[in-house]
């Protein structure tokens, strides 16, 4: 009979997870590509507001898409048409994606001849937020028929984003959105996001959401 | 699937501690979860017998699990109180910036193994 012994690991379950996510994010910072991690509860235009995105930024950066879900392709194929390069990624089954599936990602996208990188990562305000992917920033879009207590809800979510896009700020009329208690909400749980009110469909607020994401990009490359 | 994915990360851990342990076999493994840490013990339960039976370290390995309890810090008072019994208002002064302090942990406390 061999002797058992217990081993004290004392270590959290996201340790490995965050420490393939250092490495990653060191190594996209080495090659000069910026990775921004876009996350969202399901339909609030994650999609959407990535194709204005990519028509603001397009000229100015070579970007790269990788399109995170349970399934099917409807959203590759709706990105592959602004022009840019995406690939999709199926989790499958998986309610996430963690730093080992974004560098598998980024492989298959071949990021040679890119230099800005979004992942889209799967719709849901809880998972995403655990696991770090190595992204360079974390972004968020919250729309306006979620409600602005959604900070509240999901603090964590809200306490890993850099910056949160308030989207479909067009039908504010309709919905008891308060868009000022929404901020107070977020900075509540992360007094360094930023806010940033944009309408995908109509273009609203765009020019600012690219004018951050410019200010990082050179920073991250500087 | 949220637990599973869990599941996933605790065994690739394990897999990396047997090997630098130059374990054989795993017997046992204690995780320490926290009472707001958004997974289900049952689920996890479920998946963590499917994945480790897959794997030779962890073939048959028994999941224990110690619940730790959730604080929230009310910065109106100043004073902690459980989250799971009164959420994120605090009970004391009512205020609502409120954060929590604990309870969200999801550790690999200890394994037993040869």
């Amino acid at each position: 009979m061999k002797e058992v012994k217990i081993l004290e690991i004392k270590q959290s379950v996201f340790a490995n997870n965050d420490e393939q996510a250092e490495l990653l994010r060191k190594e996209l910072k080495e090659k000069g590509i910026f990775l921004l991690n876009l996350m969202s509860s399901p339909g609030s235009g994650k999609t959407t507001t990535l194709t204005k995105t990519i028509e603001a930024l397009k000229d100015e950066y070579k970007i790269g898409v990788m399109e995170a879900d349970i399934d099917s392709d409807v959203d590759a194929i709706t990105i592959a048409k602004t022009g840019v390069k995406s690939i999709q990624l199926h989790t499958g089954g998986m309610c996430h994606l963690d730093a080992g599936m974004t560098k598998q990602g980024l492989d298959g996208l071949q990021t040679d001849d890119v230099d800005f990188a979004i992942l889209e990562n799967v719709g849901n305000l809880v998972c995403p937020a655990e696991f770090d992917t190595g992204a360079s920033k974390n972004a968020m879009i919250l729309s306006v028929p979620e409600g602005h207590d959604k900070p509240l809800k999901y603090p964590l979510m809200f306490s890993v984003c850099d910056v949160v896009l308030v989207n479909k700020i067009d039908v504010l009329p309709y919905f008891d959105f308060d868009l000022e208690k929404c901020k107070e909400y977020v900075h509540m749980r992360n007094p360094k996001a930023e806010v940033i009110p944009i309408c995908a469909k109509t273009g609203e607020g765009i020019d600012k959401w690219a004018d951050w994401l410019r200010n990082q990009i050179n920073e991250w490359r500087a | 699937m949220h637990e599973l994915g869990i599941v996933f990360h605790i065994i690739e851990s394990l897999e990396k501690v047997g090997k630098d342990n130059e374990l054989e076999k795993i017997q046992s493994v204690t995780l320490e979860l926290g009472e707001v840490s958004s997974v289900i013990d049952e689920y996890l339960g479920d998946c963590w017998r499917w994945a480790a039976d897959k794997s030779e370290l962890l073939n048959g390995a028994e999941l224990k699990i110690i619940k730790l309890p959730a604080v929230t810090f009310c910065e109106g008072c100043q004073q902690t109180y459980p989250t799971v019994q009164h959420g994120r208002i605090c009970p004391y002064c009512e205020s609502e910036k409120t954060y929590l302090l604990k309870g969200n942990e999801i550790n690999i406390k200890e394994i037993e193994a040869y």
